[in-house]
């Protein structure tokens, strides 16, 4: 009887049930698993990622309506044109608010717990981005601030940053 | 001629980590007793609208596992997201429905079983749910994140400390505690909430709703259905209020008020008759959208409950809680009652049924004077807002 009961439990386990100890109840953990990786059209915007490249911040203006996009797009939402054309914006801006995050994503699990800030540049545009320093006591909502290109490791490619303004070099 | 929409059943599950039940049997355990309060049946249900985030969650057809389950098989459906909001949209979907005279009972299942993904991917989940190129790709914002950036923007402005944000954790566990349906059953302190971890600074652990499984059911029917039937005491739906905002936080024009929850009471208000200046007079209790404390605090202001900058000294002041000027979240809210996304709207609207109806637990009832109370549920990051209005007399 005994080996009978044996070998029931050794059968069960061949099940991909494991045992919520917290709640005592079973569950089946998915032999399936779903790996997602999009692929995202940047073809009529990547002249933003060249001017990354040359430390430039560009963002996209309608030649009809003067509307500014950033992020750049290549339509004009408010009147419908499509005739934008590309501008350089000035850089310079102040800190609206900034948070530093402590529970990570999974895709970000790899990176120190970093500062995001959004800043208003001159032009009235805001832009969204990491923020250089990560030391919290150091930033200050109002402080001047500059977008300058960074290069994103360990993935390696340039993007844009927040740099307080005391903090360039 | 104006079609009225009432409540004629509205039950919620028990909110929690729900491992000891499949998607299957989450739904059934609101919709019974829903279906059973409504005494009608399933017959008598001509569409069924499920609102459901997903992505989380193995079935990517929520709506028809709903309807196998619940034997609605061959009535109209379809699953309605506005992420947080998804239950108050699908409100307005089953509403919108009756109203326009398409049908005479609809039946709104919110549910969200959030519990089937682990922690760090439903982060990386809700992470998503703004703009995903310009701010999650790059920078990784987190829901907290982004509910972050306004909680600075506010303690900034009006002087105010961490701590203060923490007193609305503090009256929603003390509420979730008298609810046997929360998610949290138990009170916390101001100094629990002042040690808890980061997730977002300013925002600690205890400023954020938590990662919960649960659904919620609502049957809604005609006047001519429920006088028909000789249904007593439907709770009435007198107006829903609707708005969104943009994708990008960065295109904000600041972080001090949620704009689309501003519009959505507007509306709301002006089609229910309400004036702005009579509110705390006339509803009796309110359900809003806490899914962190910052959120609560955006809402007494943006819903004109307290003017710009007062919401924590009226919070303090003990005018949110039973007995002040307006009950806010006697159910726990977001907070501890839990925040199940697409079941969080429907909850919210079996919760004031159950106020209006005074027929909640011990030490949670508010006082109903006026037979009015007040639902406000956003998505996303004030990306969708909703505000539902609901009479009883």
């Amino acid at each position: 009887m005994s080996s009978q009961n044996e070998v029931l439990e050794k059968k069960k386990k061949q099940y991909p049930i494991i045992i919520d100890q917290k709640r005592n109840v079973a569950l089946w953990e998915s032999t399936r698993e779903l790996k997602l990786k999009y692929l995202v059209s940047v073809e009529k915007i990547k002249k933003f990622f060249e001017g990354l490249l040359e430390n430039k911040l560009l963002a996209t203006k309608c030649e009809k309506c003067n509307e500014i996009y950033f992020p750049p797009q290549s339509f004009c939402s408010n009147c419908r044109s499509t005739e934008l054309k590309w501008i350089e914006l000035s850089k310079e801006g102040e800190l609206l608010t900034f948070t530093k995050i402590f529970v990570k994503p999974s895709s970000f699990s790899h990176y120190e717990d970093y500062t995001i800030g959004i800043v208003r540049l001159r032009e009235g545009v805001n832009v969204l981005a990491w923020i250089s320093e990560k030391n919290l006591s150091k930033l200050k909502i109002g402080m001047k601030t500059r977008i300058e290109t960074r290069i994103r490791e360990p993935e390696g490619y340039p993007i844009y940053e927040i740099i307080p303004e005391e903090l360039v070099s | 001629m104006e079609r009225k929409v009432g409540i004629i059943g509205a039950a919620s599950s028990k909110f929690g980590v729900r491992n000891d039940v499949n998607f299957s049997e989450l739904a059934f355990e609101s919709f019974k007793p829903a279906i059973e309060e409504a005494g009608i049946d399933t017959k008598d249900i001509e569409y069924f609208v499920v609102s459901n985030t997903g992505a989380w969650s193995s079935e990517q057809l929520p709506a028809i596992i709903v309807g196998e389950s619940l034997n609605l098989v061959g009535k109209g459906s379809l699953r309605v997201e506005a992420a947080c909001a998804s239950g108050s949209a699908g409100i307005k979907t089953g509403y919108d429905m009756i109203k326009s005279g398409s049908a005479d009972v609809v039946l709104v299942l919110g549910i969200e079983k959030m519990n089937e993904s682990q922690t760090p991917t439903v982060v990386e989940l809700i992470g998503r749910a703004g703009n995903y190129f310009w701010e999650f790709e790059h920078f990784g914002l987190t829901f907290p994140g982004y509910y972050a950036l306004y909680a600075t923007a506010y303690l900034n402005k009006y002087n105010s400390k961490e701590e203060d944000l923490c007193h609305v954790s503090v009256k929603n566990h003390y509420y979730g505690a008298r609810n046997p349906k929360a998610h949290f059953q138990r009170e916390v302190t101001i100094e629990e909430c002042m040690n808890s971890k980061y997730v977002a600074w300013p925002l600690k652990l205890l400023d954020s709703s938590p990662i919960t499984d649960g659904s919620a059911s609502v049957i809604l029917a005609s006047e001519d259905f429920i006088k028909r039937n000789g249904i007593k005491e439907p709770i009435w739906i007198k107006s829903i209020g609707y708005s969104t905002d943009t994708s990008n936080l960065s295109k904000r024009s600041d972080f001090l008020s949620l704009r689309s929850s501003v519009e959505a009471a507007e509306i709301a208000y002006k089609k229910s008759g309400i004036s702005k200046d009579e509110l705390l007079r006339k509803i009796d209790v309110a359900e809003v959208h806490d899914c962190f404390t910052i959120a609560e605090i955006l809402a007494y202001e943006d819903l004109g409950f307290f003017k710009r900058g007062e919401g924590i000294k009226a919070l303090k002041e003990g005018q949110t809680y039973t007995g002040g000027k307006i009950p806010v979240n006697l159910s726990g809210g977001l907070k501890a009652k839990g925040h199940p996304i697409g079941a969080t709207g429907v909850s919210m609207i079996v919760e004031l049924s159950k106020q209006l109806k005074r027929n909640v637990e011990k030490g949670r009832q508010a006082d109903i004077k006026n037979g009015l109370a007040l639902a406000h549920n956003v998505g996303g990051t004030g990306h969708y807002a909703y505000v539902t209005i609901l009479s009883f007399s």
